[in-house]
């Protein structure tokens, strides 16, 4: 093995961990808002749109790695929407087709991938610059780290509103449902405190 | 007149109860971004009331009388966001004309505003919501505006004072933004139920 190739593997490491948690994108970025707290008031719906967004990421990604070089400047932005627009419609489309109880609670939050920070941030800062093969591990990086946080929200919320995780109940009988944590309240307040928790923990190991 | 109290109902209930920021969590990227100092929150409020007004109305006009009538519900998204981003252009355009400072200001917020959710969710809520008629679809597209606005507004006058106050210094920033957010959305919740 030449030292080209090491060096290479490092890259695309770093790549994927960097998505996994140094720059997850809601933990550190803050991109991805809207789905982000929408989403989250179960965790089965949360696991779905994380889905979605990978399959996304990981298409406009790609299309837009390989026609980096055919962009004119003043045009990007408009390619990418397009782009994303419509591989949202064809992920769309398929949830409606095989797992329409989903598409039915996720509602307009499908369609509003097109506009969610992440893919666009991602196709302006990586794949607009990088190879495919680069490109492709971001996106799953990026997309793995989007759905995993997206779950732990889901999964608290879902837990404290409920006291249920994937509609299984796992708490004792005596707990009472906090109801606020299904609600709107819920989701912006756990977030912010998980926010915080993650900037405690990244302090107090630097 | 009953139509005229029926639009003022449906003005009323976007901007108070279906608040799109705190009912919706739509539009909560610049919601975040833009909410440190009043004047600059005012602005971009206007901004987006503009955008979103018009967006509204045109996909309204899109959907109803060329989409559907050709069986195109499929290119619905590609549609929207289009439009959108055309409107964007035009506020941009007009702003660098005619306020300049504003326009610096603003630096890349102006452009994001094509990936607010707020507008696009607007065009699509409108359409899940089965609008009746054009009008209807006006007042309720300019309703979001003034919601965001109102919302975006209160946060920065939170956040002007928030300033003075002795925060944990992991909470600052975003943290405590998203749970003044939380509990702004419960006070916003006691509206719930009023017009129905």
């Amino acid at each position: 093995m030449s030292d080209g190739s090491a060096l290479k593997t490092g890259v695309y490491r770093d790549t994927l961990l960097a998505g996994l948690w140094r720059e997850n994108p809601v933990f550190r970025l803050l991109l991805g808002m809207c789905p982000t707290l929408a989403v989250t008031a179960a965790v089965k719906p949360a696991l779905t749109m994380g889905c979605c967004v990978i399959f996304v990421l990981l298409c406009s990604n790609i299309i837009v790695s390989l026609m980096r070089n055919l962009l004119k400047p003043h045009l990007r932005i408009l390619m990418f929407t397009l782009t994303i627009a419509t591989f949202v419609t064809i992920a769309d489309l398929i949830l409606r087709a095989f797992v329409p109880d989903m598409s039915e609670t996720l509602g307009p939050y499908v369609p509003l991938i097109i506009v969610n920070c992440i893919i666009i941030c991602r196709a302006e800062a990586c794949a607009s610059k990088n190879g495919i093969i680069v490109s492709v591990i971001d996106a799953v990086g990026m997309g793995i780290g989007f759905t995993g946080t997206l779950c732990v929200l889901a999964g608290v919320r879902e837990l404290l509103a409920t006291g249920k995780i994937f509609e299984v109940a796992v708490m004792p009988g005596r707990f009472v449902p906090w109801a606020a944590m299904g609600m709107p309240v819920g989701a912006f307040i756990t977030l912010g405190l998980m926010l915080g928790l993650v900037n405690l923990t990244s302090k107090s190991r630097s | 007149m009953d139509t005229l109290s029926a639009l003022l109902l449906a003005f009323l209930s976007i901007v108070i109860i279906n608040n799109l920021v705190f009912t919706k969590f739509l539009g909560i990227c610049p919601y975040l971004g833009v909410s440190g100092r009043i004047d600059m929150a005012f602005g971009m409020g206007m901004a987006v009331t503009f955008v979103v007004t018009l967006s509204g109305t045109m996909t309204y006009m899109i959907n109803n009388w060329i989409l559907i009538p050709l069986h195109l519900e499929v290119a619905k998204y590609v549609a929207f966001i289009l439009v959108i981003a055309g409107a964007v252009q035009l506020v941009e355009m007009y702003v660098r004309k005619c306020f300049r400072d504003l326009y610096d200001s603003f630096g890349i917020f102006l452009p994001l505003i094509t990936t607010n959710c707020a507008i696009l969710g607007l065009c699509l809520f409108l359409d899940l919501w089965g609008v009746g008629s054009l009008v209807e679809a006006a007042v309720q597209s300019f309703g979001a505006g003034i919601g965001f606005t109102m919302a975006i507004c209160i946060m920065a006058g939170i956040r002007e004072n928030l300033q003075l106050a002795d925060v944990p210094n992991c909470l600052k920033g975003a943290p405590i933004t998203l749970i003044t957010a939380g509990l702004l959305a419960m006070a916003f919740m006691g509206f719930a139920g009023m017009i129905r």
